[in-house]
């Protein structure tokens, strides 16, 4: 099963929706779409939605930070939401949550970042 | 009753899905919890990329070998590459160091299979290559050894 990657742009925010397996395999084509879009799209901020996200690694957590310095060079926020148990013991395992926000649902993901 | 499996693949990035789907369905003769699968697919892809990027350093025609034993509820697993080794083991377990940041590695890889398995064993040798032993005891398999 491989990573099905679907980007939308709101205003100035990337709503990342991952679903399938993210590995270090699938992480490269993540990182070119993901940086293509920021820099393509003036993006501030990123809502990155693994609600479907069935299988991620310590590569998903490189990628993810990847991205998160990317848009912190524009002072902007990362949020993620709809995360499943087993990637939220990853994300507090290596401390992202520190700097990524957790919302229980894209919707709220958007609302906080004044969107939607 | 010991029941044992290998496999050997080249080291390609789109093999690591290969390697840990295999593992899986392996192990999962012990009826393990979904949690309990989940944990040894993440130790199995952090230890199969580390052996391809670090080891191999992307270097197609090298070999990753996989061994598998899982006995009285116990499961051992070996992960084994021939490539460069590692030179400072102590080093290469702490929490975020990674010898490849622009890779984007997030060197959380052994900080992950220390936490998911209950035993982690290193033994790499530069220029030969390095071994991962790892042992966890499944709490509520079913040790059916007939």
């Amino acid at each position: 099963m491989s990573l099905t990657i679907d980007l939308e742009v709101k205003k100035d925010v990337l709503c990342i929706r991952l679903s399938g397996e993210l590995d270090h395999h699938s992480a490269d084509e993540l990182r070119t779409q993901a940086t293509k879009a920021i820099e393509d799209y003036d993006i501030h901020h990123i809502v990155l939605n693994l609600e479907h996200l069935s299988f991620m690694d310590s590569s998903g957590l490189g990628v993810i930070l990847g991205r998160y310095k990317q848009i912190k060079q524009n002072h902007g926020e990362m949020v993620v939401c709809a995360i499943s148990p087993a990637v939220q013991r990853l994300f507090e395992m290596s401390g992202l949550f520190k700097i990524i926000r957790l919302e229980p649902t894209e919707e709220f993901a958007l609302h906080r970042l004044g969107v939607a | 009753m010991k029941n044992e499996m290998q496999i050997q693949f080249s080291a390609l990035s789109q093999n690591e899905s290969f390697a840990r789907v295999t593992v899986a369905a392996f192990i999962s003769q012990l009826d393990p919890s979904m949690d309990e699968l989940t944990e040894i697919k993440t130790v199995v892809s952090e230890a199969v990329t580390n052996a391809i990027i670090h080891g191999y350093e992307q270097d197609p025609t090298g070999i990753v070998y996989i061994s598998c034993t899982i006995e009285d509820g116990f499961i051992d697993l070996s992960i084994k590459d021939e490539g460069i080794g590692i030179l400072d083991i102590e080093e290469a377990r702490q929490p975020l160091f990674t010898t490849k940041p622009e890779l984007e590695r997030s060197g959380m890889g052994f900080t992950i299979m220390e936490n998911f398995m209950d035993e982690i064993e290193i033994q790499s040798q530069p220029g030969k290559g390095t071994e991962i032993r790892l042992r966890k005891h499944l709490t509520n398999s079913k040790m059916l050894c007939n």
